[in-house]
């Protein structure tokens, strides 16, 4: 069971924040990503797996300014 | 002519010695000076903020005056240049640093290190968590604050300001996206820049 923005959430442990990212539908350009508290670079979305217990809080971003 | 000690005084007499002299030592970034980067320098440098650091690419356009701080005769003109010809006839004597250069993930940090806070205020959502990205990872001590959601004429209610991550705020209603076909608006747009301005402020009194 991983927390991600408060929520808990199954079957994410072992994915990778990518897959995550892509089961709440949401665009890795538009959004910040921290694991336990360190931000995870959008390069990493691919290699940065998930696990048990993970704490993510996602950010995402719409436009105007 | 108004000098310095003129308008420090006035300054301190609305604001109270404390805060000014807090306003006068800080350093504030502002990435974007569009529709939220605009106002938001207006608002620091009434406040007598001693240094913004002010950057942006772009030129001034006739669609930016519906909602941006700009006037029919900046048209054309780089809107860093453009905004600090408009700060100095409100304060002078604060210490203005415009560039005129896009931000990227490879700059973000060095353009702004010096600062005490940032705002981001760019328009594209990419470009929002490029630089969110950036400066919360390169620059690891930095308060940051973020617009996220102003498009529409929804109510003015619904523009808030959270914390979130470590020293994040994100100001905004978070969800109406101009993607969306929501077009900006000037007050709405104003109101998410004021709580922008707003939360520096805080900051920079040591609130958090």
């Amino acid at each position: 069971m991983i927390q991600v923005n408060g929520i808990s959430q199954q079957g994410f442990a072992g994915k990778t924040i990518r897959d995550l990212l892509q089961a709440q539908g949401l665009n890795p350009e538009r959004v910040a990503v921290e694991q336990n508290g360190e931000i995870i670079r959008r390069a990493n979305f691919d290699s940065a797996q998930l696990f048990d217990g993970d704490k993510i809080e996602i950010v995402h971003f719409v436009g105007g300014g | 002519m108004v000098t310095k000690e003129m308008l420090t005084a006035a300054l301190t007499a609305r604001h109270g010695a404390e805060y000014q002299a807090r306003f006068s030592a800080a350093s504030v970034g502002i990435a974007g000076l569009g529709g939220l980067g605009s106002h938001i320098a207006v608002q620091l440098a009434r406040l007598g903020v001693g240094r913004l650091v002010l950057v942006d690419f772009d030129t001034v356009d006739l669609s930016n005056l519906n909602r941006q701080h700009y006037f029919i005769p900046h048209l054309g003109q780089p809107k860093a240049t453009a905004l600090t010809n408009q700060l100095m006839n409100i304060n002078p004597y604060l210490d203005y640093q415009p560039y005129i250069v896009r931000v990227t993930a490879e700059n973000a940090c060095t353009l702004f290190a010096d600062c005490d806070v940032i705002c981001e205020a760019f328009d594209r959502a990419d470009q929002k968590a490029m630089f969110v990205e950036a400066i919360l990872s390169g620059l690891p001590n930095m308060p940051l604050i973020s617009g996220c959601g102003m498009a529409g004429i929804a109510s003015a209610n619904e523009i808030h300001t959270v914390k979130r991550f470590q020293r994040f705020y994100l100001c905004g209603d978070g969800t109406a996206d101009i993607a969306n076909g929501l077009g900006l608006m000037a007050p709405r747009v104003s109101v998410c820049a004021a709580h922008e301005a707003v939360m520096a402020m805080r900051l920079l009194l040591g609130e958090t």
